[in-house]
């Protein structure tokens, strides 16, 4: 029995920075490793190949039990952007790439990148506002064929 | 880890394949190796990559990542892959005749 894995697909759901990067990081270890690769974004998930807002992308400062910190300091003003600031110099420091060159980066590998076609309407996006390296939108049908014969991992 | 005569050379590999003494490695070694993951022949460009790696882990004491193999080494990471379809990191490392490089980037 062949017991390697050649192909995964990865769904991203959330939009916020500890939402986003481990399915980028699996994804890219993925294509590292010679396996097969495909992302498929869905709902606020979308923020992360959206255009004008893969670069701003924050860690999620409330409701958040990782920050050990809380709640009711996670709601003042800035406190966001600051949680954010840290987790990217500490990313940075460990060679680990802002989500707009990851995603360059990734989509160089040749792992397929896909938009859900129900979140889009919803948020009324269309392909123009996303970035360049996704290659379509697509209904959870065409995910599935596009993911016939491979593993599925939902984050 | 299994014992086995590569281009002439007595070369002991760990399970992934991966020569566990880079001293042992010489270019004749490298095509046979290559040939192996399919990869025949070694182009200059896959060979400007291997020795990058050679010299990477030379200095460093492990091979780059993926990452910092397309920053640094002057392929593309689009080339890499071009170059390497099994993962060029994992592939080049082996084929250089050094550890796999234990990144997760």
């Amino acid at each position: 029995m062949d017991d390697t894995i050649s192909k995964v697909s990865i769904i991203i759901s959330k939009g916020s920075l500890e939402g986003i990067y481990p399915g980028l990081i699996m994804a890219n270890g993925a294509r590292a490793e010679g396996i097969e690769a495909n992302l498929f974004f869905t709902f606020f998930g979308l923020d992360a190949i959206h255009a004008k807002r893969l670069a701003h992308i924050k860690v999620a400062a409330v409701g958040n039990p990782g920050m050990h910190m809380a709640s009711l300091i996670g709601v003042l003003p800035g406190m966001s952007a600051i949680a954010t600031r840290m987790m990217e110099k500490k990313m940075e420091a460990f060679d680990i790439p802002g989500i707009p060159e990851f995603m360059e980066m990734i989509a160089d590998t040749g792992c397929g990148m896909y938009a859900c076609k129900a979140s889009a309407d919803l948020f009324g996006f269309t392909k123009e506002d996303f970035i360049e390296q996704v290659q379509d939108i697509i209904t959870v049908g065409e995910f599935y064929e596009k993911a016939a014969g491979g593993e599925i991992i939902f984050t | 880890m299994s014992l086995e005569t590569i281009a002439g050379v007595e070369i002991a590999l760990n399970e992934e394949g991966f020569v566990i003494d880079p001293n042992q490695w010489n270019e004749d070694v490298a095509v046979e190796l290559a040939r192996r993951e399919g990869i025949d022949p070694l182009t200059d460009r896959h060979w400007e990559v291997i020795r990058f790696m050679r010299h990477e882990y030379e200095t460093k004491g492990s091979g780059p990542s993926v990452r910092i193999l397309g920053k640094t080494s002057g392929v593309s990471i689009k080339e890499l892959y071009q170059l390497f379809p099994k993962g060029p990191a994992k592939l080049a490392a082996k084929i250089a005749g050094i550890p796999k490089p234990r990144g997760c980037i």
